[in-house]
């Protein structure tokens, strides 16, 4: 078994098909050339992976393009697949999250959107409908935007109760919902909001990234706009666990498919100074659900480093010893088949990488 | 009878069309309405879902920028061109 590796940048969809080692990558032709794919769903549920592209084309807005044989065709429905009612009164501008429901609900799956909003489908991804409890949250006319945009970045289904779903946005903070989207409450006591007067708001944290443990379903791990946090009660609340990372500032987090405790991250410098510490390419990696972190660089490259890891341009397949995957802004994608001890390169000079998702095929 | 000039990168989304045959005149909103009922893939690229031409998409008619109000007699020719602003950074 090896990899597909689908690989969204500002001009197009690359697939990328690793050896049986995962060492050596063939990377095929631009896909929706000239198109921001900013971020791809990885449907496995059914006989085959399903990938779902999230296409935004500058002139001609966006839309998701669904393949059911691994990227060989696409296709679209005529009507917008995410689209917000009329009486909205607003357009999605980008589509920033694509995410299967949970193994009981087959043929659900959620988008997350800029300006922020959840849509979910029934039908596989082919049409979606906004979540009004979400749309209609009090809180909302106070969500800010952050430098990339105003958007639902992050969508966690729970993988044992199909009524418990958890989105983060920016800003805004991490919601949850235990009803199946009909009402949704903030979780984010704990994390630290610097650039409010109250720095400890209900609501209003740049959450940068929600992953979910690979053993308790209730423990989770939040990159957010300076700070670092573990959560092990789904979300009650959140304890710092940047104590001994070169900095707490960053984008992705990425979780182990199998074995708990064990996650990655990506360390930038600040939000002043958005490069990597040290101006070193490493990657992060605890196997203490985050007490201590280790760099892991062999392979990487060496020498000032300044290009940054997006919130979506990390991801780790689902083999053992899990894949662990990353791509710049620098076009560079790198790939290590040993949970990050060591590198290769999969792919140098491609237009800003925005998204990896990994398919075991 | 208006025509709708499809330009080269949309005509997949009009069946390969580079002209298109609209009943409805008046105005280019009756145009891009009648559009999004017969060619909805096409209208999606052109407007969002409030119906607002997208940023990046300009639309002439007779030669004029328009906007949907823009009168459009039996005989005008209506043409959709990517803004020059757009593009992938």
């Amino acid at each position: 078994m090896t990899v597909l590796l689908a690989i969204g940048t500002q001009k197009g969809l690359f697939l990328a098909t690793g050896d049986d080692d995962r060492r050596a990558w063939q990377v095929g032709p631009a896909l929706f050339p000239g198109t921001a794919v900013y971020t791809i769903g990885v449907d496995s549920r059914g006989p085959g992976p399903q990938l779902l592209a999230a296409v935004d084309n500058s002139h001609f807005g966006p839309s998701v393009a669904v393949s059911d044989d691994l990227g060989a065709t696409w296709h679209e429905p005529e009507s917008a697949p995410i689209a917000f009612p009329q009486d909205a009164g607003v357009a999605v501008e980008r589509v920033w999250q694509i995410v299967p429901g949970s193994a009981a609900e087959p043929g659900v799956v959620y988008a997350g959107t800029q300006p922020s909003a959840l849509f979910r489908s029934a039908d596989g991804g082919r049409s979606f409908e906004l979540v009004r409890g979400l749309w209609e949250h009090p809180h909302r006319p106070q969500w800010g935007a952050g430098f990339g945009g105003q958007a639902i970045h992050t969508i966690l289904p729970h993988p044992g109760d199909p009524s418990r779903l958890l989105v983060a946005m920016s800003t805004g903070g991490v919601y949850r919902s235990g009803d199946g989207g009909e009402s949704w409450s903030p979780a984010n006591q704990g994390i630290k909001a610097y650039f409010f007067p109250d720095p400890w708001p209900e609501f209003g944290q740049c959450v940068h990234r929600v992953a979910r443990d690979a053993g308790d379903p209730e423990q989770l791990y939040a990159q957010n706009h300076h700070g670092v946090y573990r959560s092990t009660d789904g979300g009650d609340s959140w304890q710092s666990i940047a104590g001994t990372l070169p900095s707490d500032f960053g984008f992705p987090i990425v979780t182990h498919p199998h074995r708990p405790g064990t996650l990655w991250n990506f360390p930038l410098t600040a939000d002043s100074e958005r490069h990597p510490t040290e101006l070193r390419c490493r990657v992060y990696r605890s196997t203490d659900a985050g007490e201590k972190w280790e760099p892991q660089h062999e392979g990487l490259p060496d020498g000032p480093y300044y290009p940054v890891v997006l919130r979506d341009a990390m991801c780790a397949d689902s083999l053992d010893p899990a894949g662990v995957y990353f791509g710049t802004r620098a076009g560079e994608v790198f790939a290590s088949n040993d949970e990050g001890e060591t590198w290769s390169t999969v792919a140098a000079h491609l237009p800003d990488v925005l998204s990896v998702r990994a398919v075991a095929v | 009878m208006p025509v709708l000039l499809v330009p080269g990168v949309l005509r997949a989304e009009a069946g390969g069309a580079s002209r298109l045959e609209i009943a409805a005149a008046g105005t280019l909103g009756a145009v891009l309405a009648e559009v999004g009922e017969r060619w909805p893939l096409l209208s999606r690229r052109i407007r969002d879902e409030r119906g607002a031409v997208r940023r990046y998409v300009n639309v002439f008619v007779d030669g004029e920028q328009a906007a949907l109000e823009t009168p459009v007699a039996p005989g005008s020719e209506i043409q959709v061109l990517p803004s020059v602003a757009g593009g992938s950074r």
